[in-house]
């Protein structure tokens, strides 16, 4: 029964994807004063590109042509190891939050080389990028993980929201807080959101996610997009319910799951706005001073485990 | 702050109205599946074929508030291999013939061309110049074109929901 | 086993230059490492050390002793999985020396016999039998990366390999010495008895001399400069070798004498262990992020995986102190299951890089490209070894480095608030080091393999011979195994670490049927599920999306390239460019320098002629800390040098004065 849930759960969090990005720009639009697509246009976006034709370069290999399964598999492997609704998942035990990390590495990992595949300039810059801002967020991701694990003793996702939930009064103290604002900064770096990259530009030498995908069409970009907006939301769960974890069901009843779905929308809500209030507010920030910003997150996250520690 | 100024100032988006039989011309009957395909989410490439910027700047106007073509589905993109649409402006000049011809190449199908400006549709005041081959529609297909010089972004984007086949046609 | 490589050496000199000569030295050699291999896994399944003592070849320092136990096996395991395919390579690799650049002969023996002399220290139960055996290991390596000494560079690295060598070796020596304390036997056994009775302050030195004459076998910054010279010089199945299991050597010398002999100690030994790691980690991975030379690249990788490796072991270290006796084996674990998998990722890695050297003859990246389309097979395989080093899962990389990750989880634990404070930093570091490895590898698989080829030797590479791919292919085996299965290899482990030093038998408290957890369960993952997972979610994909008929109309054109015609190598990132970002980023660390020259035309300072700019990256030890040292070795040398003015007469002069005084103090004391 539990296996049927953490399967419905891992596919409702991929049909939902899309309408979070979608529910994002939604809010920036209206913030724009205008009046902007509906939040469901990136379904319609979907449905389009995967019936368009494929065009691929000759110059790419085999290589392109695999990757954008890759990172979707990856992602999607990721969204089973991520309680959204109820903990413990069954699965809880097959990956922790250290393996959730290198699994949306192994996505970029193959991203980037299929940007630099098919030996265009935009597409090594693009690489490039990518992998300089996700090696300087591991760090802040790997002490923030630390001082998660520390107030809960465990590295499993399952265990650090069942015990925040067992006490409440670690979810408010200073070291989840802290924690909370440096996995924050990094789910912007990792996600591709200003101040780090700007998802709507369409100038090449500001791009960094896109850049890679500039030679992706049809299906094969259908995948790359769903499996980013995948990524999108796993980020926005894992800070909801692993930070805030009220509502998510530890007990499978109904009722109990009613609440932990109506709670997820609402908090995956309040964070979309959170994201739409910066992206309108902050201008995007130079490549060379992203550094900058993801070593503030560092600074954050080690205050967060030294204080997480001391309050112990 | 932020939350007082868009909460005073509202949603300014107009509606989009106009007679578009003044400025729009479709080359063909718009395709069913064209309609069904790429009706309610389309990706345009905008290419400049060698004109004077004065469309570039109408189109630009497109995503802005007034206008808001994003109400429709409709959101620009930077790599023709993303794009359904190609708006093309200005004359062909000869540097640009070959661009041109790899941006349609480039695209996948199915993938609509609207040119915009009079240039585009007949060269415009550049008929005749050494420097221009002719206009967009002896180099690639057209689906649609939209006259005017430059035209307003309003009778654009009617061009462009006319080529989707989502206005109706007033003959 | 000395049979097998006995013959294999044998062979060697007698018939090089056929084919049946390089056949014959590869199969001493697999011969010889599987038998090493077989003994090592016989000794760790029943537990029962394999001894052989001879008292009356080296009488003197009480003869030669060979005892292999549990942890020694361990070692000879690792040796084994890294010869048997280097071998195997080599038989293909070897025959472009054919034509007499190098003398197959000498390769063949000296690569017999360094197999058998490396494999040899693994088992020396005695003073005198390891110093041999490693002086033995250092020598053969030294004519191996000679092989090619018609050329200067090579020269160079096996000046340098050859001092830093001996100079860790007269630490080691002296490091032993002090640990007889005077008690004139040197059989390991004795050694660990007397341990206890030292004073700290000897034990402190011991422990010093030894880290930093292991140390400097083993590559930790800054006694690493030999690598970077020595591993590209050599051929590419030596440097396979020498990468993936000499080195380790060091770490199996360190482990050996602080936990066996020594059995354990204060806390800061583990902390220097520790911090050394983690500055190896660090910088290795910085200074390979830089290089465009394929193989240095692959140097300084193995720099910072033994600097991974010393993070685990020093973590062991630290909780062994404190007793916390179940995640000091996490610790040890973690360290000792990287040193098994570095063997096989970096082995593959230096194989893969030795196929291109072969196809293109050169091993700068910035000229190579297009290979994966010319070489598919040898891409494949670097891309499982590119993908195994980032530690990605469900590679063998990822299974180590979570053990690692998780003993330092475990500082928390320590009852000195101090260093916990300071473990998340560690955690930080290595983290950054995990993902610089990815961003580095990117780069060295997407430049060297994908877009197009940069110059001509690359357009026309051929893909290796089957002997070279069947090593490769091996090792990428291997990879995979062992990241998918470290449910089978964790309880070994645990069980290896049993009776050193005092640490428990920990077999049951690391897993849990396929999944890996640690004591405490503080954390699980199943690497094996993960990877079934992603292979059928791989597997679902495109077939649902056949299913739904979305797989027709695809249509081959030209990299969109904003339409311009043409595409050319010119056009693409090169590395340079790659690791420019983070070059800005480490800009402190790496201090290039950088050389602009723009010439004016005569007539006017507004036109340029041209314009030149160079920028290059010397680590800084080379600088400051070498330079000096070299420089006032040679002062020195120089000096002394007058004493040799070349007269008859003043020498006869010196040998008289000499006597005198030797006779004077002999007579006095």
């Amino acid at each position: 029964m539990e296996y049927v849930l953490e399967v419905s759960q891992a596919v409702f969090a991929l049909a939902l994807a899309p309408l979070v990005v979608g529910f994002v720009r939604w809010l920036k639009a209206r913030m724009q004063n205008r009046r902007g697509a509906p939040p469901w246009q990136p379904y319609f976006e979907l449905v389009k590109l995967f019936g368009k034709e494929v065009v691929v370069s000759q110059q790419a290999s085999w290589l392109f042509r695999c990757v954008p399964y890759i990172v979707f598999a990856s992602t999607l492997t990721v969204t089973f190891l991520v309680p959204f609704f109820f903990v413990p998942g069954p699965l809880d035990r097959v990956g922790d939050l250290l393996a959730v990390v290198y699994l949306l590495l192994l996505g970029t990992f193959f991203l980037a080389l299929a940007g630099l595949d098919p030996g265009t300039a935009f597409g090594g810059m693009g690489s490039s990028r990518e992998m300089t801002v996700a090696a300087i967020a591991e760090p802040t991701i790997a002490v923030a993980i630390f001082s998660l694990a520390l107030g809960a003793g465990s590295t499993n996702l399952g265990r650090i929201v069942t015990q925040a939930l067992g006490n409440p009064a670690t979810a408010i103290s200073p070291g989840h807080l802290l924690a909370f604002a440096a996995l924050f900064i990094v789910a912007l770096a990792e996600t591709g959101r200003l101040p780090v990259d700007n998802p709507a530009t369409h100038l090449e030498l500001t791009m960094i996610h896109e850049a890679m995908i500039l030679e992706y069409s049809g299906r094969y970009l259908a995948l790359i997009e769903w499996a980013a907006a995948l990524k999108f939301m796993i980020f926005l769960a894992l800070l909801a319910n692993l930070f805030v974890p009220w509502g998510v069901a530890t007990d499978i009843t109904p009722v109990a799951l009613a609440v932990a779905l109506i709670a997820l929308l609402l908090k995956l809500g309040l964070l979309s706005l959170l994201i739409a209030i910066i992206e309108t507010r902050v201008a995007k920030l130079r490549l060379f001073r992203v550094p900058e910003l993801l070593g503030v997150s560092f600074v954050l996250a080690l205050l967060a485990v030294t204080s997480s520690f001391l309050l112990r | 702050m932020l939350l007082s100024k868009f909460i005073r100032t509202g949603l300014v988006t107009e509606p989009l109205n106009g007679d578009p039989a003044r400025n729009v011309e479709l080359a063909h009957e718009t395709r069913a599946e064209i309609r069904r395909h790429l009706g309610r989410a389309l990706a345009i490439r905008e290419v400049d074929a060698g004109s004077c910027n004065g469309c570039e700047i109408e189109i630009s106007g497109l995503t802005s508030p007034v206008y808001d073509s994003e109400r429709f589905g409709i959101h620009f993109v930077a790599s023709p291999r993303h794009a359904d649409m190609l708006l093309v402006t200005g004359p062909v000049t000869r540097n640009m013939e070959v661009p041109l011809l790899k941006t349609y190449e480039a695209t996948p199908a199915p993938k609509l061309v609207v040119a915009v400006g009079d240039c585009a549709k007949h060269c415009g005041v550049f008929k005749g110049s050494y420097a221009v081959i002719g206009s967009v529609a002896d180099v690639i297909p057209v689906d649609a074109f939209v006259t005017g010089c430059p035209p307003e972004p309003a009778e654009i984007l009617q061009g462009i929901l006319a080529a989707l086949g989502r206005l109706p046609q007033k003959k | 086993m000395f049979i097998a490589y006995g013959l294999g050496a044998l062979a060697a000199l007698v018939s090089a230059r056929k084919s049946l000569g390089r056949g014959l030295v590869a199969l001493g050699a697999i011969a010889g490492a599987g038998a090493g291999l077989a003994l090592g896994a016989t000794v760790i399944v029943t537990g029962v050390p394999f001894t052989l003592f001879v008292p009356e070849l080296l009488p003197l320092g009480g003869g030669l002793a060979l005892r292999l136990d549990s942890l020694g096996a361990f070692f000879l395991v690792v040796i084994g999985v890294g010869a048997i395919p280097a071998a195997l390579y080599g038989a293909g690799y070897t025959a472009v020396y054919e034509d007499g650049r190098a003398s197959l002969r000498l390769l063949g023996m000296m690569f017999n016999l360094f197999l058998l002399t490396m494999s040899l220290v693994t088992l020396a139960d005695n003073v005198l039998t390891f110093l041999l055996m490693w002086e033995g290991m250092s020598l053969t390596s030294f004519f191996l990366v000679m092989t090619e000494a018609g050329e200067e560079r090579t020269r160079n690295a096996g000046l340098w390999y050859i001092g830093m060598t001996h100079a860790g070796l007269v630490m080691l020596l002296a490091a032993f010495l002090l640990l007889t304390g005077g008690t004139g036997s040197g059989a390991f056994a004795d050694l660990r008895s007397i341990a206890p009775s030292l004073t700290p302050a000897v034990r402190d030195i011991v422990f010093l001399l030894a880290f930093l004459g292991f140390g400097s076998k083993a590559g930790i910054v800054p006694l690493h400069v030999w690598l970077p010279r020595a591993h590209p010089a050599a051929p590419s199945h030596v440097s396979a070798l020498m990468s993936g299991v000499m080195i380790k050597m060091g770490v199996y010398g360190l482990l050996r004498l602080t936990l066996d002999l020594l059995g354990g100690g204060p806390a800061w030994w583990g902390g220097l262990v520790l911090a050394v790691g983690v500055v190896s980690a660090l910088l290795g991975v910085l200074y390979a992020l830089m290089e465009h030379d394929l193989k240095r690249l692959l140097a300084f990788h193995s720099v910072e995986n033994i600097g991974i490796i010393l993070i685990g072991i020093g973590a062991g270290l630290m909780f062994h102190r404190y007793g916390l006796m179940p995640l000091a084996a996490l610790g040890f674990i973690g360290g000792l299951y990287h040193v098994l998998n570095h063997a096989t990722f970096k082995g593959l890695l230096f194989l893969g890089a030795g196929s291109v050297l072969h196809a293109t003859h050169t091993c700068n990246m910035e000229e190579m490209g297009g290979l994966i389309k010319r070489m598919p097979w040898t891409a494949l395989f670097f891309l499982i070894g590119a993908a195994a080093i980032s530690a990605l899962p469900p590679l063998n990389g990822f299974a180590s480095e979570w053990l690692v990750f998780q003993s330092l989880l475990g500082g928390v634990n320590i009852p000195v608030p101090e260093v916990v404070v300071v473990m998340p930093v560690a955690v930080g570091l290595l983290a950054l080091t995990s993902g610089l490895a990815a961003a580095c590898f990117v780069k060295a698989f997407g430049i060297t393999f994908l877009a197009l080829p940069r110059s001509s030797e690359a357009a026309h590479a051929h893909e290796s011979p089957f002997s070279m791919q069947c090593g490769m292919g091996l090792l990428a085996v291997a990879c995979i195994g062992l990241g998918v299965a470290p449910f089978a290899v964790v309880p070994v482990l645990g069980g290896i670490l049993a009776g050193l030093g005092g640490l428990p038998d920990t077999r049951a408290e690391f897993t849990y049927s396929v999944f890996l957890q640690t004591p405490g369960v503080f954390g699980q993952m199943s690497p094996t599920l993960l990877a079934l997972g992603l292979l059928f979610l791989l597997g679902v994909v495109p077939s649902v999306m056949w299913l739904l008929r979305l797989n027709y109309r695809r249509r081959l054109s030209d990299s969109w390239g904003c339409g311009r015609v043409g595409q050319t190598a010119r056009m693409e990132y090169t590395a340079t460019a790659f690791a420019e970002p983070l070059k800005r980023v480490f800009a402190e660390i790496y201090r290039p320098m950088r050389e602009l020259t723009v010439d004016f035309h005569p007539g006017s300072k507004y036109f340029v002629q041209s314009i030149e700019y160079r920028s290059e990256i010397t680590p800084w030890f080379d600088q400051s800390l070498y330079r000096p040292f070299l420089e006032s070795a040679t002062f020195v040398a120089q000096q002394v040098r007058r004493l040799q003015a070349g007269s008859l007469h003043l020498y006869l002069l010196y040998i008289a004065v000499v006597l005198t005084l030797l006779l004077v103090v002999a007579r006095w004391f």
